[in-house]
């Protein structure tokens, strides 16, 4: 990037500068897809649970 | 408004979602082209001025969050929309990201123009307090269990924060200028020129995109948690109802 | 029939009893008192015991000292009754709120933050300050430290419910009384730093205090309402 962009002498601090927005973005990201993927996935558990106790109540010691 | 029905505004937000998520990546591809391509190099700051396309968005974006929040509060305290505190809760790690961004990226501008990370300006100083707010609102909703409850705590305090807000710039821009004559930080020097602006625009632009594509994504994990936790508790007290009997016999 | 029904009975009787509890209940007064002798006999050691610097920076230490112990008797303002259920039966008196909970506020900092003024003529002949800059910390302390208390009361209503919310409540306080601290810090230290007006921060803090009297109640009133229901 700083051999055909001249960002002059303080490139580090530019550069910095995107380099941090990026990975807090990123990390915003994937902070937001890890949360839901948990969520759906813990939401499909208890459902799947849920359909199972409704049928026969012997699991329900199984979740804690 | 007839998205007051999370699972309607589910459906809503999940056709919305692709539409602006695609967007951003147009208004971020333009963007960017322009600020490294397009817009020229400031005659004293240099390149550095690439800088103030993140830093001016950020903080436009911090402040706007916490408007968005205030909004949403008065949403939950007057007019108890189911929505509005799923909204503040989804917006405030959000505006403290921006924040603290607004907060980094300024403060590696101020290092080469200024020849110091950090000076107790009013500006820098009453953003630093904003990012206290948000982490304390953020530490709230954590702390109480119960998230309408939570809610309400939050939406009271975001809305004194609405309050005290203007007095905590005015004290701040008061103090400043008792310690400090000469401000060391100046953007408004004379009217802009266009080809700084309109890449600062578009970044303006995109950078909104990108806060609302994660509210809305913020906002559905937030009903999913919700449904969840509904569902928990209900399954913990079938389970307490359903063992009732068994220890009775 | 008894003093609690006539229109001013309850207000005496519900401040009579607010003071009486937070002077004896914990240490009460004395403990806010020991913690800010604590903070100010800490400064010397952390800044050096040059005192020409000392009588600089005097009235801030003061005033941070007030403000660290202002912060450390909040959460008792509303814990204690909730825990004992006495804040129930005040929610359900049919009183209004707003002033239940400025008569609460009012109590509790003549029954902790007064104490705090009294010692501060003392603590700032620690610091090396001239009898006109006392007067003026004194002063200003008298007037900025019920708005700490109105402040912290909001903080102090919606972290009623957490069982530790005493660490939280200072962080969710402490921003909010940054205006509180300029102004009372900027006139107290206009007595000392000859060219700084004193009359402008002076009563910018008056005003401060003023607008705390009228947001924190009603803040505070909802914050509690939420929390009971």
């Amino acid at each position: 990037m700083t051999e055909f962009l001249d960002l002059g002498p303080h490139a580090g601090f530019i550069l910095a500068c995107y380099a941090i927005t990026l990975a807090t973005i990123a990390g915003l990201f994937v902070w937001l897809a890890a949360d839901r993927k948990s969520l759906t996935a813990s939401l499909a558990k208890l459902e799947a649970d849920g359909v199972r106790r409704r049928s026969g109540a012997a699991s329900s010691g199984e979740r804690g | 408004m007839d998205l007051a029905n999370p699972t309607r505004f589910m459906s809503f937000s999940g056709r919305l979602l692709p539409w602006l998520a695609g967007a951003c990546v147009l208004a971020f591809a333009a963007g960017l082209y322009m600020t490294f391509f397009v817009a020229p190099d400031d005659y004293q700051q240099g390149a550095t001025v690439k800088i103030m396309f993140l830093h001016v968005p950020a903080a436009w974006l911090a402040m706007m969050c916490y408007s968005i929040m205030a909004i949403s509060a008065l949403g939950t305290l007057v007019w108890k929309h189911p929505l509005a505190d799923v909204s503040a809760r989804a917006a405030a790690p959000i505006g403290a990201a921006f924040t603290f961004l607004s907060l980094v990226t300024g403060s590696l501008w101020g290092k080469p123009m200024w020849g110091t990370y950090w000076v107790w300006d009013a500006r820098l100083t009453s953003v630093l307090v904003l990012f206290v707010m948000y982490l304390g609102l953020i530490a709230l909703w954590r702390t109480m269990e119960d998230p309408i409850r939570a809610g309400k705590a939050a939406a009271v305090l975001t809305l004194v924060g609405a309050i005290n807000l203007p007095i905590i710039k005015f004290s701040v821009d008061w103090w400043n200028t008792l310690h400090q004559p000469a401000s060391v930080m100046r953007l408004d020097g004379p009217a802009i020129h266009p080809t700084i602006l309109w890449p600062l625009l578009t970044m303006a632009l995109a950078f909104t995109l990108l806060f609302l594509v994660m509210h809305l994504m913020a906002m559905r994990n937030e009903i999913l948690r919700r449904r969840l936790r509904t569902l928990q508790l209900g399954a913990a007290s079938a389970r307490v109802a359903s063992a009732r009997p068994q220890a009775a016999e | 029939m008894s003093a609690a029904d006539r229109p001013r009975g309850w207000v005496a009787a519900l401040f009579s009893r607010e003071l009486r509890l937070s002077l004896r209940s914990g240490g009460g007064a004395l403990i806010g008192v020991l913690f800010f002798l604590a903070v100010v006999t800490v400064i010397p050691f952390g800044v050096g015991p040059d005192l020409n610097l000392l009588a600089r920076i005097g009235p801030a230490v003061l005033w941070i000292g007030a403000l660290l112990a202002t912060l450390l008797g909040l959460d008792r303002l509303f814990q204690a009754d909730r825990d004992d259920g006495s804040l129930d039966l005040l929610l359900m008196a049919g009183r209004p709120l707003e002033i239940v909970v400025l008569i609460k506020c009012l109590a509790h900092w003549a029954g902790t933050c007064l104490p705090l003024v009294a010692a501060a003529p003392v603590l700032a002949i620690f610091l090396n300050l001239e009898p006109l800059a006392i007067g003026a910390v004194t002063l200003t302390l008298a007037l900025g430290t019920p708005a700490l208390t109105l402040i912290g009361a909001v903080g102090a209503a919606l972290t009623v419910s957490l069982r530790r919310g005493g660490l939280l409540l200072a962080v969710l306080v402490v921003p909010f009384s940054i205006p509180v601290l300029i102004f009372g810090v900027s006139a107290a230290g206009a007595a000392v730093s000859e060219p700084a007006p004193f009359m402008a921060p002076f009563l910018y803090l008056c005003a401060v205090t003023l607008i705390t009297a009228v947001v924190g109640p009603f803040a505070a009133a909802a914050g509690l309402r939420f929390s009971a229901d």
